[in-house]
């Protein structure tokens, strides 16, 4: 049981390690919010196994509330991002 | 009611926002009323600390570790004050300075949804808020760069967005990992706890990295420039005054209050030395800035710098007096420069809509059309110098000293460097603005934005700098919750 939760963990660091580097690497907008949101869904993973306590148990709440939150951080961002790069792309066609 | 100022202080401006969406006709007397208020709770949470201490509000009774809790000591109620201060003149100044109706009824609602981010973020109890609250300040930062709706400011604010959203992921990722080794996000309760341990030394990490982002400390700061250049003057002076300061609040309350046991002198030479090249470096790009703005933004990057110089200094000095010296000390600088900053950026602003440009080799006659406002930036000048009576005089006298003191003389000679570039670049723009031209204008051209930035220069030169020994008091006895 203990495995399965590493093996998440090491996912979640995993993720988090592959948007953060393409994150650096990359300068066009789109795969740059791309990476961003895979980084992010590392962090979420990372939290989501913070919560497990074991088959037995009940999950601990905490976790997935800033999971929940840490979300809607992400989508709102990622769509003002692309707002931005619309009126930007207005901006290049007048 | 008295007693809870310190939800006042967000609920205001909060409220202030919805209001300026719904009826834009009164958005700017919605906006000065509700800050002016928002104002007078900072200064009856200042009080409050003075009188009794520092002290919690548990929202709605909820205890800490379910609910949300707000805590106020000296560090953040001082910081809280400077910071609506500096928001409340500039919110008098904006009143005046958009002419485009579309505009104005874009900037006030997001104007107040920073205000309500700026206190939120200052006043917040544990680790989760302050990402929540540092999020919130970001995007409503972001879209008030972009409301400039020009190329630069829009490509600007993309970049903002993104390496922001970057920092505050991996902030995000040191917060769990936290949770995950102690349990709990409360910063009183994690202070208390914290050790040594790998783990806490990794989330340390990715939350000062985070954090480093976020205060655009060189080699990260590149993102600043642009963004507060192309930003709308009221907006660049919060930027720099404020926006910055509080990501650099963030870290030193994690880094004295809550991990100071990880702290290694190891890595706070590091921080310290990244600072000496942000001085250096900031300062000589903004003697080479062709406009004005851009110079004001690589100034903030030197200033910020400075703040980060004393790092190693009070990790390396003893518990005691000369300890809390470095950090109070530490403290003064970090609000003079959010007082002269905001003045220069706000009196920038003027000169920009006065001359329709702020190239700094064509702004000769300024001095003679815009007496008060070159009076303005010269003062402001006076306490990015370092020159007395301003505040920051005060500071780098005791950066100095502590560095004598703690046997690391080498960043006088950075400091005195670094003054001598504040001095070219000051310099160099009076110069151009006493340049001849006939016309002379009156001494005061606009006066709702002409004095308010007046006032936070003052309050940089005069005021910080012979009111200091008050702040060393209060810091000296306030900072600590008592048996913590």
């Amino acid at each position: 049981m203990i495995s399965e939760q590493l093996l998440y963990s090491l996912a979640g660091i995993g993720l988090f390690g592959i948007g953060l580097r393409a994150t650096l690497l990359h300068h066009m907008l789109i795969p740059r919010l791309l990476a961003l949101n895979v980084c992010g869904a590392g962090v979420f993973l990372i939290f989501i196994t913070i919560a497990y306590a074991g088959a037995e148990s009940r999950p601990d709440a905490v976790p997935h509330a800033l999971v929940l939150t840490g979300i809607v951080v992400a989508v709102s961002a990622t769509a003002m991002s692309l707002a931005l790069g619309r009126r930007l792309e207005a901006l290049n066609d007048e | 009611m008295m007693n809870d100022a310190i939800i006042w202080v967000i609920i205001i401006p909060l409220l202030g926002s919805l209001i300026s969406i719904s009826w834009s006709r009164y958005a700017s007397l919605t906006a000065i009323i509700s800050n002016l208020l928002a104002l007078a709770a900072s200064i009856v949470i200042v009080n409050q600390v003075y009188q009794s201490g520092p002290f919690i509000h548990e929202l709605g009774g909820w205890q800490a570790g379910l609910g949300i809790s707000l805590r106020a000591d000296a560090l953040s109620s001082v910081l809280l004050l400077m910071s609506m201060l500096v928001v409340s003149a500039a919110t008098f100044y904006a009143s005046s300075y958009f002419t485009d109706a579309v505009k104005r009824a874009r900037f006030w609602p997001l104007w107040l949804m920073l205000v309500v981010a700026l206190n939120a973020l200052l006043l917040s109890g544990d680790l989760f808020n302050l990402y929540v609250t540092l999020e919130l300040l970001s995007l409503s930062a972001v879209a008030l760069t972009a409301l400039s709706d020009s190329r630069a400011a829009l490509q600007a604010a993309i970049r903002y967005l993104s390496i922001g959203l970057l920092g505050s992921l991996v902030f995000l990722a040191g917060v769990a990992l936290v949770y995950m080794g102690y349990g709990t996000l409360d910063l009183l309760a994690l202070s208390n706890k914290i050790d040594a341990s790998p783990l806490s030394q990794v989330a340390f990490g990715l939350l000062t990295a985070g954090l480093l982002i976020k205060s655009a400390l060189f080699p990260l700061h590149f993102w600043l420039p642009s963004a507060h250049a192309s930003a709308p003057a009221p907006v660049s002076a919060a930027l720099s005054a404020l926006v910055v300061k509080v990501a650099v609040y963030i870290l030193l309350r994690l880094w004295m209050d809550v991990f100071d046991q990880v702290l290694t002198p190891l890595s706070a030479m590091l921080l310290g030395t990244l600072g000496a090249i942000a001085v250096i470096w900031g300062s000589w790009q903004a003697l080479q800035a062709q406009r004005l703005k851009l110079m004001a933004a690589y100034s903030t990057v030197a200033q910020i710098g400075y703040l980060f110089i004393f790092l190693p200094l009070i990790v390396a000095l003893p518990e005691g007096s000369l300890k809390d010296a470095a950090f109070t000390a530490l403290l003064l600088m970090a609000l003079t420069h959010g007082f002269a900053k905001s003045a220069f950026f706000l009196s920038a602003g003027v000169i920009q809509q006065y001359c329709g440009h702020d190239r700094i080799a064509e702004l000769a006659g300024t001095a003679r059309a815009l007496p008060l406002t070159t009076f303005v930036i010269a003062l402001s000048g006076v306490a990015l110098i370092g020159l007395p009576p301003s505040g920051s005089f005060l500071g780098k006298w005791y950066l100095v000293s502590s560095s004598f003191q703690a046997g690391q003389w080498w960043w006088v000679v950075v400091i005195a460097v670094g003054s001598i570039l504040a001095t070219a670049y000051v310099f160099r723009i009076l110069g151009y603005a006493f340049g001849p031209r006939e016309s002379v204008g009156r001494v005061l051209n606009g006066g709702r934005k002409e004095i308010p930035a007046l006032i936070l220069a003052l309050f940089a030169t005069l005021i910080l700098g012979f009111g200091s020994a008050g702040l060393w008091d209060f810091v000296s006895q306030h900072r600590y919750f008592p048996g913590s």
